[in-house]
């Protein structure tokens, strides 16, 4: 997976046809709808079943260490999460809101394609103001399938490695 | 030593311990004492693992209570603790939370101080030559040896690192004590540790109440929907309490039993008959043969740590506090170096069970935080661990709070002295 270079050349993305780019754009967009939405069934349809999903703190990225804050390995993984969240996880409930930048296309090849995007999600429990809860970056891979763009693999890389009580919904 | 206000008078009903005034949680004043007589004196805090500073030079920045301290191996391969302020000016000068350095340096006059802690250079100590003239420069009578950082004793045991600044505190085992050492002794048995990262997570709640969830095997069969479904962690399940002569540390042992359904114990709106995982893998569980027999060993040492045992998963839980109201909790995980590539990838994968996300742990993080809202609107109530009555003793089964009110007759007898 290309680890994103900071200060890299500016231009140094990959072209990718309009029409690829637009899907791609729509991909991460839609991401940030649903899991946004409440609906926590939707998040796993983004993915592919033999995919990846880390949620890990920035400073394990950096050094190496291989501690995630959540690993998924498959879609079912995901889907048992979402069981997770609606029956067997306490929390006190609370709003989340993603915006997320325009991807960075690092690398691609036909029918895939590495890619990059920056994000920030507020949280907004019932009584209270509404906080940067969690803020970092994607690292993703993703493949065309007949069902449209799916990601195979999503690394979150968070920088708030202090997190704020507990991260139940997906980034 | 004691600083500050003084403490509000605590509502105990007689001696007992089972009914917990609500204002120990809320009272600043308890909390700055607190920190005087548990993690600043006649106690070992937990500071780290060895090999998270396997190589000289090699430190890392941790907290002991509310104070900064830093943890490294000097170059005579000895392993220090310091505390992270200045001699000088009280600046706290190492913001990296870990790296490797030959020494310390205070950006702000650059006073240098050796790994070990003691001052070796002061700019301009005999003064500047102007004109043939000394000027300024510290006093004649200026001692460097007298102005080190601040040294803690230091204590290792099977790669794990505690330090204490009270420099008469007891021996390390002796503050164990027989029964939770030989539960340490179980997971750091001397095998090298392989370090697997970490997560953090700021609880808005007091920071007993973690030890306390951790003292509470009432709870995990019952909040904890995996424990019980999966017969992780349940009231049926074969189990002893144990604490150390004064009640202070515990160790929670027990031995994963049925998965199905059991009259009482399932009769709980957590237990889930039909739940299966969609990936079985999360709890791909393969027995080691240093476990004993027990498929969880949760040992508190108090003040400051939690050794967490949860089949797989090994962890050390750090409790940092902010104030009366919350603490900062750094989860370490950790594997054995002799680990099969299986092993470690088992570990990494149960680790989703725990931390701050965790399929099991997230949720004692809300209720830490929903319990201090309890406690700050009603400072002058009490909270009820009378579940098996009222006495503090070791016990074979888990259906008692015993182990709160055993810490808590500890709290009283230092805090009340």
């Amino acid at each position: 997976m290309s680890a994103a270079l900071p200060g890299q050349a500016a231009g140094a993305g990959i072209a990718l046809d309009f029409a690829t780019y637009q899907a791609l754009v729509q991909l991460y967009a839609e991401y940030a709808c649903a899991v946004d939405s409440g609906d926590w069934d939707l998040w796993p349809g983004f993915f592919v079943d033999d995919c990846r999903y880390r949620l890990v703190p920035r400073e394990n990225h950096e050094r190496g260490l291989p501690l995630a804050t959540l690993s998924f390995e498959s879609k079912g993984m995901l889907k048992d999460r979402v069981y997770g969240i609606r029956e067997t996880l306490f929390h006190d409930p609370y709003y989340q809101r993603h915006v997320v930048g325009a991807p960075v296309v690092r690398a691609a090849s036909p029918g895939r394609i590495e890619s990059e995007a920056h994000y920030a999600v507020f949280r907004t429990k019932l009584d209270g103001p509404s906080t940067v809860f969690n803020v970092g970056r994607y690292l993703d891979v993703v493949v065309s399938t007949p069902d449209g763009l799916r990601f195979q693999s999503r690394t979150v890389v968070f920088d708030s490695e202090m997190i704020p009580n507990s991260i139940i919904y997906p980034i | 030593m004691d600083s500050a206000a003084a403490p509000p008078k605590l509502a105990w009903q007689g001696a007992g311990t089972s009914r917990i005034p609500f204002a120990a949680y809320t009272s600043e004043a308890l909390h700055r004492r607190e920190l005087e007589r548990f993690f600043y004196n006649n106690h070992w805090c937990y500071v780290g693992l060895e090999a998270e500073i396997p190589n000289l030079g090699d430190f890392k920045r941790t907290a002991i209570g509310e104070r900064s301290v830093i943890l490294v191996r000097a170059q005579d391969g000895e392993i220090h603790v310091v505390e992270n302020v200045c001699a000088h000016r009280g600046m706290s000068f190492c913001r990296e939370r870990h790296g490797n350095r030959k020494d310390f340096t205070c950006p702000y006059h650059q006073w240098n101080y050796s790994l070990k802690g003691d001052l070796q250079g002061v700019p301009f100590r005999r003064g500047v030559k102007q004109d043939g003239k000394v000027q300024g420069g510290m006093p004649a009578d200026f001692k460097p040896a007298d102005n080190g950082l601040t040294k803690l004793k230091v204590a290792a045991r099977g790669g794990v690192v505690f330090a204490s600044f009270d420099h008469e505190v007891e021996s390390l085992e002796a503050f164990l004590g027989s029964t939770i050492l030989r539960y340490f002794d179980r997971t750091f048995d001397g095998r090298e540790l392989r370090l697997l990262g970490y997560n953090r997570q700021r609880i808005p709640g007091n920071w007993k109440l973690m030890q306390e969830n951790i003292k509470d095997p009432y709870h995990p069969g019952l909040l904890h929907t995996w424990f019980v479904t999966f017969g992780l962690w349940r009231a049926d399940n074969k189990s002893q309490l144990l604490m150390d002569e004064r009640f202070r540390h515990a160790a929670m042992i027990s031995t994963r039993g049925q998965m199905g359904k059991a009259d009482q114990v399932t009769a709980v709106s957590s237990f889930k008959e039909d739940m299966k995982l969609e990936d079985p893998r999360f709890l791909d569980i393969v027995p080691e043969p240093w476990w004993g027999g027990p498929t969880a060993v949760m040992t508190t040492v108090f003040p400051s740590v939690i050794f967490q045992q949860q089949v797989n998963s090994v962890s050390t839980r750090h409790i940092q506090p902010d104030g009366h109201g919350a603490f900062d909790f750094v989860w370490t995980h950790f594997g054995f170096a002799d680990d099969t590539p299986e092993m470690t990838e088992r570990r990494l994968r149960q680790a989703n069970l725990f931390g701050p996300a965790g399929f099991v742990s997230a949720d004692d993080g809300e209720v830490i935080e929903l319990s201090q809202h309890g406690f700050e609107q009603k400072p002058f109530h009490r909270t009820l661990a009378e579940l098996g009555g009222t006495d503090v003793a070791d016990t074979d089964h888990m259906v008692t709070e015993t182990l709160i009110r055993g810490m808590y007759r500890y709290w009283r007898e230092v805090m009340e002295a």
